[in-house]
């Protein structure tokens, strides 16, 4: 045996024994001045192998003994340019992982005293200057010649957890340096400087270990601190990767050696911090292709299963898959599943609208990478799963989701066909749509992914600029006219219109003259209110005449003019009775159907709502019907802007009862109420043969379904509103499990009517079963259901029943 | 929110026919009143008193035949009128006489109206139409801008009688043309939906500066206002338009006739916030409106108040 190893442990139990035992300071500073010896950098250093053997087997254990041995008058035995030099040092320049253990060891074992303070303030500058690198620096250093790994797991979990142990420890009195949003950032930049003596011993031919750092990283990011360190991580990489090969290397294996039950996150934070796909590219390099686990994040997990990320994250991840020849086999095959997903039925009517905006986006940025070859090896596949996907968007209910597969269908129609006519849907385009078709494209041009405040900001300021430019042209214009409205400026029509209505009748049944037809329409409804006794004699033949009206030629806003022209034949003489046996009977077209629904949530509402004398004033607009138009004329807005001006100039020091008396008068729907409810609710389970509500007509269904709930609604103080609501019940508990979410929201809305309508003396007492069965339902409903206006209704309905309770208890019978 | 269109000050009504063309005389002192002369399709003139909204004289020399031109000289004392008997009367209104006292027979039978200039303190020249001469109207002074009815304006040096510029500015026949010689730009309407303003440049060339598109074709009469801010224009689709003159941005649809509008006048009043439209009409109807003639200060007082917080 060697005796020299025996000698070093001697020496330094030796000290150690000093330290603990000695009270006199020069003693004390002899035996440290010794032992510091061994850790070189003095010029009387040990011999190497003795520093070795110290560093290895003894230095912990005499950090240990230098920290129990602290206490305020034993420090001060040592003046304090001893106590930096000779106490501070052995931290300071020791080994720094060994250092790292023994002070959180101590921080974590120690109470609240002047010892942990000490211990503290040295971990504190053991941060400060870079202790840090030098641990991972010396633990990478190791691990080329295969460390510990019980030890490095120890390590890792002290790095990683250093903010909660000293959270823990020192409660409110924390210092700043370890609040986790200083600390990342800290570590990223430490981490970046041990890349860097990484890449330089590289340079020298020396081999080096990452997997230290990589699995430092990943079980931050794992840690839910991704945020902080990779905003100060990648930006770096990107900017030292943007020349350097070997820096390149570094990155691609930094994030390959990260263990496999991290890399998710480290992933999905690189997707989202990177600011394009070519710098993504740089710092993943083919990650996807080496590593199985980052392959199905990136293909299934972040495209087919969240659907949280920004756009321009989609547009990050496909554009890394589309810009290596390695990756590309990965893009066509993320586009087949994203297709496959888009196109299957029950996707499209059980998964969020969101998600599936998701999806149509990352299809669209999908699209737009690929080229010429790829789609036309493909073509015959996209075409297939374009028809299907886009027969069952076309089959949904909601507007959103139809126009989702339009565009989709539309745009992978426009590169199947290179020449030669491709889809061409009509709907209206909104910010939506927009930005859909923007993605098509922004293949090349990729966005930057810019921080959310910042965005914002921009576009404050945006508003803010364009509002004092428009100021500034109301000020500064040259001519300081300003327009009046002249919206009045239409075509001079020469047509003499009609004055009588039975004149209406017969040109609407038999004229060929377009003109005298157009004018006819237009006059109609004025004419039929202003001649109620008139339109008594002749209302059947004027409403069946209006239902099976067609448009012969264009005519702005047709289908409004035939509407309130039915309606106000609906007021003006009871035709709800053939309305309603018309909408269950043979030979109607859907939209006739739907027609008639409108119609009679219309006239509900007017016949509803008191008219002072018989007026008919201007419809409200902010009525719950599902009104396509709001009725409101130019001049009711002026006057209202020229009251709220008169109200804002005017001070009032007293503010006396308010005089306006509410119009009131008889509401003429109570005995009405029935005829419009019953005959609708009766057969919606009877199919017909041109007609089957329970099948494929649900569009309709879903219009039924909001049609009773209107009815319901201004059914309110009549007779027959308990039954009504009784039936509406019954009605909604069987199809409640309906799978389309249109209906579910009318029915939920039917639920809402019932509440608000409803005695609730008669909802509770009468109805008691269906009120608790319901109520169960809607809790599941506001759990469970996909679409989030069902689930936002059901907390509605749910909220009102709790309030009806509250009252009821609250108001003893 | 723009706001809507103004209504009519006041209508007058009574004539009984078409009326065809208007003249303001509202340079009066004190006691004189302000004037409106009327000619309608009866042949009769109407001498309007505007403070009492009366009639206070009609005056018939044409035979029944329409009256498509009147313009007051020399005050009020003297009328000129122009008929589609083919005579231009001149009548003496002085101290309530209404005489014809001398009358010249034009060649023309067409619609056109005349035109004239004041030369000097009791000197008048004045443009009659010829043969197949339409809408005339003097530019500086030995000038004169004339309409015709294959849709071209023409620049006449009247010293020499010769064509200075000719501007094909229409498809249809010009109805009607005014020109602002602050500017040198002009503006004319033809039977087409297009107003076309075109100027004159330093070498006496006509040239198109702006068209403008109609909803509804036809224009009967067009109006500069005297301080050259707005234009009217006179439709065939019963409106009045009026257009800032600087840009010819539309700025209001005066709709309140129900025929064809015949024609539109400015008034003279010397106080600019009095200054009155009117508009003559196929449905026997002049309306007076009041427009765009508050001064400018108060109303940026009105937008000051239309401001957003």
């Amino acid at each position: 045996m060697d005796p020299e190893p025996f000698e070093v442990g001697h020496v330094v139990r030796e000290a150690i024994n000093i330290l603990s035992s000695s009270r006199n300071g020069v003693q004390i500073s002899e035996a440290l001045g010794t032992i510091k010896c061994y850790l070189g950098g003095t010029e009387n250093q040990a011999p190497l192998k003795e520093r070795e053997e110290f560093t290895r087997v003894h230095f912990s254990a005499f950090l240990r003994g230098l920290v129990s041995n602290l206490s305020p008058d034993w420090i001060e035995l040592l003046t304090s340019d001893q106590q930096k030099e000779l106490w501070d040092s052995f931290f300071l320049e020791g080994p720094a992982d060994q250092v790292f253990l023994v002070l959180l060891d101590s921080i974590i074992s120690m109470g609240p005293s002047f010892c942990l303070m000490k211990v503290i303030s040295i971990l504190e500058q053991f941060l400060q200057t870079g202790g840090m690198s030098a641990l991972m620096w010396e633990v990478c250093h190791q691990q080329a010649q295969a460390g510990l790994p019980t030890f490095q797991e120890t390590l890792l979990n002290k790095v990683v957890c250093l903010p909660d142990h000293l959270c823990n420890k020192l409660q409110g009195n924390n210092l700043p340096i370890f609040f986790p949003q200083n600390y990342f950032p800290l570590l990223a930049t430490e981490i970046i400087q041990v890349l860097q003596r990484i890449s330089d011993s590289l340079r020298d031919g020396l081999d080096c270990s990452i997997s230290f750092v990589s699995q430092v990283l990943g079980k931050v990011c794992m840690h839910g601190r991704r945020e902080e360190i990779l905003k100060v991580l990648v930006p770096r990489l990107m900017d030292l990767t943007k020349v350097d090969c070997i820096w390149q290397r570094i990155c691609w294996r930094l994030v390959e050696c990260v263990p496999d039950r991290w890399i998710e996150a480290v992933v999905c934070g690189f997707v989202q911090k990177a600011p394009g796909a070519d710098v993504l590219s740089r710092l993943l390099g083919n990650l996807v292709v080496k590593n199985k686990k980052a392959q199905f994040v990136v293909t299934q997990k972040l495209l087919l299963q969240q659907y949280s990320y920004a756009t321009a994250v989609l547009q990050n991840l496909l554009g890394y898959l589309a810009l290596d020849s390695l990756r590309r086999y990965l893009l066509i095959k993320v586009l087949k599943e994203l297709l496959e997903t888009w196109g299957s039925s029950s996707a499209v009517k059980h998964s969020p609208v969101e998600q599936q905006l998701y999806v149509s986006k990352a299809i669209l940025i999908c699209l737009s990478h690929l080229k010429e070859p790829e789609i036309e090896s493909n073509g015959q596949e996209l075409l297939t799963s374009m028809m299907g996907g886009m027969k069952c968007h076309l089959d949904s209910n909601l507007p959103r989701v139809r126009r989702l597969g339009m565009i989709v269908a539309e745009s992978i129609s426009s590169r199947i066909t290179t020449d030669g006519p491709c889809l061409k849907f009509q709907y209206e385009d909104d910010d939506e749509t927009r930005e859909l078709k923007s993605l098509q494209q922004t293949a090349l041009l990729q966005l930057p992914v810019t921080d959310l405040p910042n965005h914002e900001g921009g576009e404050g300021d945006m508003v803010k600029s364009t509002w004092t430019n428009s100021c500034l042209r109301f000020f500064h214009s040259d001519d300081d006219l300003i327009p009046y409205d002249m919206s009045e400026d239409k075509e001079l029509k020469k047509m003499k219109v009609p004055v009588y209505i039975r004149d209406c009748i017969e040109v609407l049944t038999g004229s060929e003259d377009m003109d005298k037809w157009e004018a006819t329409m237009k006059v109609l409804e004025s004419l039929i209110r202003r001649n109620s006794a008139t339109t008594r004699e002749v209302s059947m033949e004027l409403a069946k005449v209006l239902l099976h009206l067609e448009e012969k030629t264009y005519i702005e806003g047709f289908v409004e003019l035939r509407k309130r022209a039915l309606v106000a034949v609906t007021i003006t003489d009871a035709v709800v009775q053939y309305l309603t046996s018309q909408f269950y009977s043979l030979n109607y077209s859907l939209c006739q159907r739907m027609d008639i629904l409108d119609v009679l949530a219309l006239a509900a509402q007017e016949l509803s709502q008191p008219q002072a004398s018989g007026k008919n004033k201007p419809r409200s607009t902010q009525s719950p019907c599902i009104q396509t138009v709001p009725g409101s004329d130019s001049s009711q807005n002026w006057r209202r802007i020229v009251d709220e001006r008169i109200k804002s100039k005017t001070r009032r020091l007293a503010k006396g009862q308010s005089l306006v008396e509410p119009a009131c008068g008889p509401n003429k729907f109570s005995s009405l109420a029935g005829h419009f409810f019953f005959p609708l609710i009766q057969n919606f389970d009877r199919p017909l043969v041109t007609f089957d509500l329970l099948g494929d007509d649900h569009l309709v269904l879903g219009r039924l379904a909001h049609t009773l709930a209107i009815l319901m609604y201004f059914a309110i103080h009549t007779v027959a509103a308990a039954a009504m609501g009784k039936s509406l019940l019954e009605f909604v508990w069987a199809l409640r499990f309906h799978t389309d979410s249109y209906v579910r929201q009318g029915l939920l809305s039917a639920v809402s009517s019932i509440l608000l309508s409803v005695p609730s003396e008669r909802l509770l007492e009468d109805m008691t079963d269906e009120f608790l069965e319901t109520q169960s339902w809607l809790a599941d409903v506001a759990e469970k259901d996909p679409d989030g206006d069902c689930r936002r209704l059901a907390w509605q309905n749910l909220l009102l029943m709790e309030n009806l309770l509250k009252k009821l208890r609250s108001v003893p019978s | 929110m723009a706001l809507p269109p103004p209504d009519p000050q006041f209508v007058l009504r009574g004539t009984s026919a078409e009326v065809h063309t208007l003249h303001f005389y509202c340079g009066g002192q004190e006691p004189d009143y302000p004037i409106l002369f009327s000619g309608s399709s009866n042949g009769l003139i109407h001498v309007w008193n505007l403070k009492t909204r009366r009639v206070d004289t009609i005056l018939d020399g044409h035979g029944g035949k329409s009256v498509y031109w009147v313009e007051a000289i020399n005050g009020r004392d003297r009328l000129l009128s122009q008929g589609s008997n083919q005579q231009i009367c001149l009548w003496d209104l002085a101290e309530g006489r209404n005489t014809v006292t001398d009358s010249v027979f034009t060649e023309n039978v067409g619609f056109c109206k005349s035109s004239l200039l004041k030369v000097a303190q009791g000197h008048w020249l004045m443009a009659m139409p010829g043969k197949d001469l339409d809408e005339p109207d003097f530019g500086s002074c030995p000038f004169l801008l004339a309409g015709y009815e294959d849709g071209s304006v023409i620049l006449w040096n009247l010293s020499g009688g010769k064509i200075l510029s000719r501007l094909g500015c229409h498809q249809e026949p010009v109805m009607s043309l005014d020109f602002d010689s602050e500017k040198k730009k002009g503006v004319s309407g033809s039977s087409e939906e297009v107003l076309t303003v075109w100027s004159l440049d330093e070498q006496q060339n006509l040239k198109v500066q702006k068209t403008h598109k109609l909803v509804n074709a036809g224009i009967a009469d067009v109006a500069i206002r005297q301080d050259k801010k707005i234009l009217a224009t006179a439709g065939w689709d019963h409106r009045i338009r009026i257009f800032g003159w600087k840009k010819l941005k539309p700025l209001a649809i005066l709709n309140y006739h129900t025929a064809t509008v015949h024609c539109v006048s400015f008034s003279d009043h010397s106080r600019p916030s009095e200054r009155l439209l009117a508009a003559g009409s196929k449905d026997h109807r002049i309306s007076i409106w009041s427009i765009y003639n508050q001064t400018s200060g108060a109303l940026h007082c009105s937008l000051e108040t239309r401001k957003p917080d």
